[in-house]
């Protein structure tokens, strides 16, 4: 089931609520007498326990589409016997395959270049040979692959080198990656912007050998994030000013979160808290704990990668 | 330092250290690997293990293996070693000890519990297969109580999670119903905070302590905060239930997650001295799970279930309701597949009831490890046969803030139906008294319901 499909039915239900008030269940009323219904009952003293199952009670049956304007989490889900109701396990097989393949397609260096026209490209591997490695060998996504390193193209003193890394997602990184380059490059004005490194395998600390290796001032890595069961496709952006491989740590960067329009963080609100962080950063000559998005609250998050 | 051999088909293996042995002795996972303390090879894994099973337990007493004068774990369990309870097992080599597990009644295994120390209850478990692991934890009987009663004879208690990723009163109030609804929740109702901040943990305290009162249900609840957050919130006379903390087996892992034992002592006797527990006087939830040293860079070498069951000394000293270990939250750089995650779990749950902790398991994977829903039905089919005290359970076995898979409530509805478990003996009377059991003592599915109440702001 599409997110899209459950949203439909869950406003059809609240609706359908609204309008006639009515709904199963033996003695359920409208939405504006759940509270009264529930007040009446006074559970100390309750002595029926037919009542409590069942006449005196709210109907859950329009009870649940009401709470899931709350929370995404799937609750009411019914049952039969003890389990899942067919569509449901359907519906959470879908969410885990859609989740599973983001994370196991392959990159397409191509059609990120492909979509950052006038702006040059440069191809990388982490020391990570494929996928197996990748996920069981942290440290070696961490690493440039030594020949691709040496490749690397240097000089110009750039400001800010931008690494397209595939990390946990290539869908993420597919669909968001190369609009927020350019939305964020729109933004920095007089900035020497290295070629852009699109990188295979690739997890955060990458972006530092890439900045150590082309001595770029600062880096960027949109990175595709760990998929969940609601979101296979979330950019991150990481920020790190100067870093030295293997001393840099998570705590010298400064991160945005689910990057990706229309339902997380759309790319002209991204790139524009990016290019202010990157701005106080030159500044202050310092990412991190030290520089504190100052724009609003709570994109900042601990996703770990 | 010891040196240990064995040769197995005209080849002589040779393991510098304790420490190295038993790494070597460990079931393959990608943790090892990635620390590179895996053994070289399957011959040099089960040559390991016939080393291993000639090493005296009184050994691990004076090698240790993270050292006294580095670790204050290590201290932990050398200075609070029972010697009269390891009597019985003083003679025995680890191979010994397996065989005398397995004999062993109820009565024998809880009399020597304090004489076990993590490292033998580790290397033991190496030469054990996964039914072994459930057939000696099985027999352990680790009863603790607060409002509730955890660890009886064919009971199985569950968390009801109901986690929001913003902390919405509305949307947690909504999956608490849901949960109570499904029968969950007697071990705890907890909830794992989107922040720390005392404001915001301080609210959900409160939201979960007026329901609890308000229906009088015979549970607690925690709110996964940060132990000091705790402290602070209970001078403030916050309702606090229960003190959580994530542990590890190491000092230095502990400092990575801000935890020293003297910030423990002081949050243990400060909830203790709430006494908020009716039918007992247990007040700490833990959690733990392998890999959670080495990724703190904070594993001495040791490999990463024996630091693991380290973990476990540091919990037992609390005297704790709940110690659950977050078996595969972790992820496959830690334990890549589902059936490295059931050897964990296994290994988890045996090692904590061998010492006498009330082990119970949030039996779950992430989406970059190869694991799926089957693999949780194996996996909670067996840990319930093991005597799991609890399990975590989430709304459709999904959760929305800490994005991983772990158990549903409909699959503990499940293991009560095939294994004939039941809730923990207070709760499943409030059940009954809502009516929320069948004449059978299943759980009857409602139209509605009082409890709706509990929603009853969101309606509106």
């Amino acid at each position: 089931m599409s997110e899209t499909t459950e949203v439909t039915e869950r406003a059809e239900v609240i609706d359908a609520v609204g309008v006639t008030g009515e709904a199963e269940g033996a003695g359920v009323r409208g939405t504006a007498d759940v509270a009264a219904v529930a007040d009446a009952v006074d559970v100390a003293d309750m002595s029926d326990k037919a009542d409590m199952a069942g006449t005196a009670a709210v109907g859950l049956g329009e009870l649940w589409p009401l709470l899931r304007r709350h929370t995404q989490a799937r609750i009411g889900l019914g049952r039969s016997g003890s389990g899942l109701l067919t569509r449901h396990r359907l519906g959470l097989q879908a969410a885990h395959a859609a989740a599973r393949d983001a994370v196991h397609s392959a990159f397409e260096p191509d059609l990120v270049a492909a979509a950052l026209p006038g702006m040059p490209t440069v191809r990388v591997r982490s020391a990570a040979g494929d996928r197996l490695t990748y996920l069981q060998r942290p440290d070696l996504g961490r690493r440039l692959d030594p020949v691709d390193r040496a490749h690397l193209p240097r000089g110009g003193d750039p400001d800010v080198v931008f690494v397209v890394a595939d990390g946990l997602s290539s869908r993420a990184v597919h669909e968001h990656a190369a609009a927020m380059v350019r939305a964020t490059a729109a933004r920095l004005t007089g900035w020497r912007i290295a070629p852009v490194v699109l990188a295979e395998q690739a997890r955060v600390a990458l972006g530092d050998d890439v900045a150590a290796a082309m001595d770029a001032t600062m880096v960027v890595v949109l990175v595709g994030e760990r998929p969940g069961m609601s979101a296979a496709d979330s950019l991150g952006a990481y920020l790190t000013h100067r870093p030295v491989p293997g001393v840099t740590t998570d705590a010298d960067r400064n991160c945005l979160s689910n990057i990706r329009p229309p339902r997380g963080l759309d790319y002209e609100t991204a790139a524009e808290k990016l290019a202010a962080l990157m701005g106080r950063a030159r500044e202050l000559g310092r990412t991190g704990v030290g520089l504190k998005d100052e724009s609003d609250h709570g994109e900042v998050t601990d996703r770990i990668l | 330092m010891t040196t240990y051999t064995a040769t197995l088909g005209g080849e002589r293996h040779r393991f510098d250290s304790l420490a190295r042995l038993l790494a070597a002795a460990s079931p393959e996972r990608s943790g090892d690997r990635l620390a590179g303390l895996a053994a070289a090879s399957a011959r040099e894994r089960v040559a390991a293990r016939w080393a291993l099973a000639e090493v005296p337990l009184a050994t691990f007493l004076t090698e240790p293996v993270i050292p006294y004068e580095d670790d204050d774990v290590t201290r932990l369990i050398l200075d609070t070693h029972d010697t009269a309870a390891f009597a019985p097992l003083a003679g025995l080599t680890v191979g010994g000890f397996r065989e005398w597990l397995l004999a062993a009644d109820t009565g024998a295994l809880a009399a020597v519990a304090p004489g076990v120390t993590p490292e033998m209850a580790a290397a033991v478990s190496k030469l054990m297969g996964n039914a072994d692991l459930v057939a000696v934890a099985r027999k352990v009987r680790v009863v603790t109580a607060f409002r509730s009663t955890i660890g009886l004879p064919g009971r199985l208690a569950t968390r009801l999670q109901p986690n929001h990723p913003t902390d919405d009163p509305a949307g947690v109030a909504a999956a608490l119903l849901d949960g109570l609804l499904l029968g969950s929740g007697d071990a705890v109702i907890g909830i794992n905070p989107a922040t720390d901040s005392p404001k915001a943990v301080r609210d959900l305290l409160e939201l979960l302590d007026g329901v609890i009162t308000r229906y009088s249900i015979p549970t607690q609840s925690c709110v996964l905060c940060h132990v000091t957050t705790s402290v602070d919130l209970m001078e403030r006379g916050a309702p606090v239930d229960l003190v959580f903390q994530s542990i590890a087996g190491t000092q230095a892992a502990n400092a990575s997650f801000g935890v020293t034992l003297g910030l423990l002592d002081e949050a243990y006797e400060a909830a203790r001295g709430l006494r908020r527990g009716t039918v007992g006087d247990h007040v700490m939830y833990f959690e733990t799970g392998q890999g959670s040293a080495l990724s703190a860079a904070a594993h001495h070498g040791v490999d990463q279930q024996t630091v693991e069951a380290r973990a476990y000394a540091v919990a037992r000293r609390y005297r704790p309701l709940l110690v659950n270990t977050v078996v595969g939250f972790i992820g496959p750089e830690y334990l890549y597949d589902g059936r490295q995650i059931l050897r964990a779990a296994l290994e988890d749950h045996f090692c904590g009831k061998l010492l006498g902790l009330p082990m119970g398991l949030d039996i779950c994977y992430t989406n970059h490890a190869d694991a799926d829903d089957d693999d949780i039905a194996t996996m909670l089919t067996m840990l319930a046969v093991a005597g799991a005290s609890f399990v975590i359970c989430t709304p459709g076995g999904d959760d929305i803030m800490l994005n991983y898979q772990s158990a549903s409530y409909h699959d503990a509805l499940y293991l009560r139906e095939v294994l004939g478990l039941r809730p923990a003996p207070e709760f499943e009377a409030w059940l009954d008294a809502m009516g929320l059991l069948d004449e059978t003592g299943g759980l009857r599915e409602v139209t509605g319901h009082p409890l709706t109440a509990i929603g009853r702001e969101l309606a509106a």
